[in-house]
């Protein structure tokens, strides 16, 4: 598998792993049996990334870009990260093999579930700002 | 970055030995001839080729003219299942019968055998990765032209009762064909003892170079040609010789044969103690038989972690092996040997196969164990899955 360095360097040394205690965003995308979940922890304030972390299971590039996600997100408004897509992880990355970039599709899809997460529990259908977030499967 | 290489992946292929490499060089430059020539230069060459073709007989206990050198395991594969298939579906045999977690030069091969007409039955696989005699037996038919089973699989390296099997085709008057790529040098292989029909070898797993491959063909077995063209390999297999690489592989199946029971008794308590130093952590196993698998395969899941970042990482330890992961096949599902066990794709997915020769050592293997544990612990500290697993309570093994 040909890696770019950035890849190498977010798996190796991942930015912002770990948990957030009281996060009141959480997102889980993926699955054990095709070999990637990843689930993210945002602590939004002021309509802000305050804080982000992740962890993931799967493969060198599952990591590199949950990593790189967290990234591009953290200190951002709900408004750009709503606009985060899974090309500009995979550019920020120096690109993906081809057979990896379904990670960076679910990276971005993690972020827009745990947004998911943030609006439901205010009460407020996210459908409509953060669209359609394909469910975790068993 | 660490300052050791530990090479792990021995299975995968193997560097060209110092002693295969002397005897080859010349046939690059100075003895460049095709041995197809009139003159002397060709002749020489010519005459090189009977000996290695002599040598490489003697090793498996076979007659001379029934060693093919083919370009590598894959065409050997092909080559006698393509062949035997096409002879005897002439006499209305189209029935085969192989194994569900063989290589996929055989899968591959027989699969698009059933696109053209023929019946294939793929044998269960023991959860232990074994093949079971009597099963072999149950499933020959009228029809079935060939057996196809591998000597050694090539990612647990369990060693399957070939020779009860041959007896069994022999019986039954059914052709045998044998996958040896991985067995060779480690188990003791005699063609006409263990009543073995056809037989593939690789010469790049033994420390001869890439490109060169045999089939053994038991004399009197008809078998169409594969690559067709001049009358190279007495008219069955078209090309001029790769001459280097048919000295090459006569060179290292000599070396590699030399001394197998010195091989089996250095390496298998270096592979126990591996597999009992790994399996010391919580939520991993075996994958294969523990006693009937090569001297020098160790494959383990470890429940929670993604093998194709286990070998990342150990990587940069310097440590290189393998794994059955998709993530390291390019595909979507894990290893089919892994699932023909009955693993779960969420188990075979953190699958980690070492496979090493005869340089490794006692250092390497304690080396090895010290390394592990810290980078499982890494993963699974990172892993979701590991943590909902370790909530629940629940075990994957």
């Amino acid at each position: 598998m040909n890696y770019s360095e950035k890849v190498l360097d977010h798996f190796t040394r991942p930015r912002n792993v770990g948990e957030i205690p009281d996060a009141n965003a959480i997102g889980e995308v993926g699955n054990a049996k095709c070999g990637d979940i990843m689930k993210m922890y945002l602590k939004i304030e002021d309509d802000t990334i305050q804080d982000v972390k992740f962890k993931t299971f799967g493969c060198g590039a599952a990591v590199a870009t949950s990593s790189m996600a967290t990234e591009m997100i953290k200190g951002k408004s709900i408004a750009e990260v709503l606009k985060l897509t899974n090309q500009a992880v995979m550019e920020a990355l120096d690109g993906l093999p081809p057979v990896k970039i379904h990670c960076s599709v679910l990276a971005e899809q993690a972020v827009k579930a745990a947004l998911t997460d943030y609006y439901t529990r205010l009460g407020i259908d996210p459908k409509p700002i953060v669209g359609e977030v394909p469910e975790m499967a068993e | 970055m660490s300052e050791r290489r530990i090479y792990a992946d021995h299975a995968a292929t193997t560097a060209v030995s110092d002693e295969v490499l002397q005897e080859i060089l010349p046939y690059f430059q100075e003895h460049f001839g095709n041995p197809s020539s009139i003159y002397g230069r060709g002749r020489e060459n010519e005459r090189a080729i009977i000996d290695a073709r002599k040598r490489v007989a003697n090793v498996l206990g076979a007659q001379p003219n029934e060693i093919f050198f083919t370009a590598g395991g894959s065409e050997s594969d092909n080559w006698a299942i393509k062949g035997v298939a096409d002879k005897l579906s002439e006499k209305g045999k189209k029935h085969i019968i192989t194994s569900a977690f063989e290589h996929h030069a055989v899968l591959h091969t027989c699969e698009f055998l059933e696109k053209h007409g023929f019946e294939i039955t793929y044998l269960p696989v023991s959860p232990e990765g074994l093949i079971d005699p009597q099963q072999v037996e149950d499933a020959i038919r009228e029809d079935t032209a060939l057996v196809t089973i591998m000597y050694a699989n090539n990612e647990i390296g369990t060693i399957q009762p070939i020779p009860e099997i041959g007896a069994i085709c022999k019986k039954n008057g059914v052709l045998f064909h044998t996958d040896a790529v991985q067995a060779i040098g480690n188990v003791p292989v005699n063609v006409k003892a263990q009543n073995i029909d056809l037989l593939s070898l690789s010469g790049h797993k033994f420390h001869a170079p890439k490109g060169i491959g045999v089939l053994y063909v038991r004399r009197g077995i008809q078998l169409s040609n594969l690559i067709h063209g001049g009358g190279q390999e007495s008219g069955k297999r078209a090309g001029t010789e790769n001459v280097p690489g048919i000295i090459g592989i006569a060179k290292a199946l000599e070396l590699a044969t030399a001394d197998i029971p010195g091989k089996i008794a250095k390496l298998t308590p270096l592979r126990d103690k591996l597999i009992d130093g790994i399996l010391k952590i919580d939520q991993t196993r075996l994958n294969g038989d523990r006693n009937r698998r090569l001297a020098g395969n160790v494959n383990v899941s470890i429940v929670g972690i993604e093998g194709e970042s286990l070998l990342l990482l150990l990587d940069q330890y310097g440590i290189q092996a393998s794994s059955g992961s998709a993530c390291t096949s390019g595909s979507l599902d894990p290893s089919h040997v892994l699932l023909s066990l009955g693993l779960a794709h969420e188990v075979a997915h953190g699958s980690l196969r070492l496979s090493f020769g005869e340089e490794f050592t006692e250092e390497d293997a304690d080396y090895i164990l010290e390394v592990i544990p810290q980078i499982v612990d890494r993963l699974r500290s990172m892993s979701p899955m590991w943590e909902s697993l370790t909530q629940s309570g629940k075990r994957l093994v």
